[in-house]
């Protein structure tokens, strides 16, 4: 496969290619820088949505169903489902394609399941490359469905140009909706299991939590409150009806480039905070420095202050200037 | 280059309603340090290969206790290479009778694992196989 054009391929839509090269980043290896600068003009076509909430809200079986919604106005879908590494062994059980098996033999769906490997904040750490992967392969929308979720892991809308935020009845009560973290990123919130006892409450207390925020501070768009029953795909019409009226908003308003261009800032200095932290890392692990350091840290002839001073002097001269 | 897992679809082909030893073997795959994509039951063999495909798996396991594993198997194996897969590692388990075991393998099926193999076994046999990409 050395003459196989990853490249081409990937913009030509190939699965095998986009599957690869999402491989590649996840591993990061080598290979993936090349590809990804060669496709990045090729992104920024894909509207990105994502799918956010605690374990066991319905996460997958939405993506699912707003996957059939998009597929039947014959848009084309990318899939990037997020679950937990283990943080003993490594390993991952990855159970969102279950949901989706309807999917599975349509070309007009890739669907990718990624493990955290230890990343925190919802997502895995490529993520965001895997993404534009399948905006360059050409799929209108693409949705990432995050791990399941607690209160603080909130980096989807990072990367999503539409967030849902999912609830269910039965989890807390209405001080747990005002609180800050994923309760304030939802550009809609959906409460799923809509059939369960309680829904209505729940209902409630997110409506009363938008009201409260719209009385805060002025707001160009309220988050709209959906309710459904995924299983049985009750309520998906209305959540996609929201999701396409979010994105009439931010591209009348003016919104979307501008989310865009706070996203290429945070992710340029991610980017260059990750690759000078592997850099130090394989030079200070490479030579075993970092042990001696550890071990003279524990007889306390150095300490965890100075010898951040020591590595950064050492290795980027410039900031002696400063 | 950070440290590679290896992907492993678990599927279970064909009309079978028993997915507890799939489950199990997903776990135990998992806490070797596997990363597993479990499809669930009723997979067609172009489900499967199409999971392996857009998960770039290294793997497939393939479970049956309904005797369709002579038709299914090799099935699975013949659209994996039809879409350049060949690399990946197909083995399979289940309620295999010893006698087809001979003709599952010649068609690509790396190994058959029956009942009460030991996991270890298992694994050990992934871990030594899997091809890198």
């Amino acid at each position: 496969m050395d003459d196989f054009d990853y490249v081409a391929e990937i913009l030509k839509g190939s699965p095998l290619a986009m599957a690869r090269v999402m491989t590649w980043l996840e591993n990061e290896d080598e290979r993936a820088r090349s590809c990804m600068e060669k496709i990045y003009p090729h992104t920024g076509n894909a509207y990105v949505l994502g799918i956010t909430g605690s374990p066991g809200t319905g996460k997958s079986t939405l993506t699912d169903g707003v996957t059939w919604q998009l597929r039947n106005k014959e848009l084309t879908v990318g899939i990037v489902a997020v679950d937990p590494s283990s943080p003993f062994t490594g390993g991952a059980l990855l159970g969102d394609r279950i949901r989706m098996t309807r999917h599975s033999a349509d070309p007009g769906v890739f669907m990718r399941s990624m493990a955290t490997r230890g990343y925190l904040g919802g997502l895995a750490q490529f993520t965001r490359g895997a993404v534009k992967v399948l905006d360059a392969g050409g799929k209108d929308f693409v949705i990432i469905e995050t791990v399941g979720v607690g209160q603080d892991e909130v980096d989807v809308m990072r990367v999503a140009d539409t967030t849902c935020v999912v609830l269910v009845p039965g989890l807390g009560d209405v001080i747990q909706s005002m609180k800050a973290g994923i309760m304030e990123i939802a550009d809609i919130y959906v409460i799923n299991k809509y059939d369960r006892p309680g829904a209505d409450q729940l209902f409630a207390e997110v409506q009363f939590r938008v009201d409260q925020d719209a009385s805060i501070k002025d707001r160009a768009w309220v988050p709209p409150v959906i309710a459904t029953v995924a299983v049985e795909g009750k309520g998906e019409d209305d959540l996609l009806e929201a999701i396409t009226a979010h994105r009439t908003y931010l591209e009348q308003s003016g919104r979307l480039l501008e989310k865009r261009r706070n996203r290429i800032n945070e992710e340029t200095l991610q980017m260059i905070h990750h690759e000078l932290f592997r850099i130090i890392r394989e030079r200070l692990t490479k030579d075993s420095r970092i042990e001696q350091m550890v071990e003279e840290i524990m007889n306390h002839k150095l300490n965890p202050y100075n010898v951040v001073e020591k590595v950064v002097n050492e290795w980027l001269p410039a900031s002696r200037l400063k | 280059m950070a440290e590679k897992k290896i992907k492993i679809i678990v599927a279970k082909p064909g009309l079978d309603g028993h997915d507890r030893g799939a489950k199990l073997l997903s776990r135990i795959f998992a806490e070797a340090g596997m990363e597993v994509v479990y499809t669930g039951l009723r997979q067609t063999p172009e489900m499967i290969v199409e999971a392996a495909l857009q998960e770039d798996a290294d793997v497939v396991g393939l479970s049956s206790l309904s005797g369709v594993h002579n038709y299914f198997f090799p099935k699975v194996v013949e659209l994996l290479k039809a879409k350049k897969l060949s690399n990946v590692l197909v083995v399979g388990g289940g309620i295999i009778p010893l006698e087809d075991i001979p003709t599952l393998k010649k068609a690509g099926i790396a190994e058959i694992f029956g009942p009460g193999t030991p996991t270890d076994t298992i694994v050990g046999f992934i871990k030594a196989n899997v091809k890198s990409k």
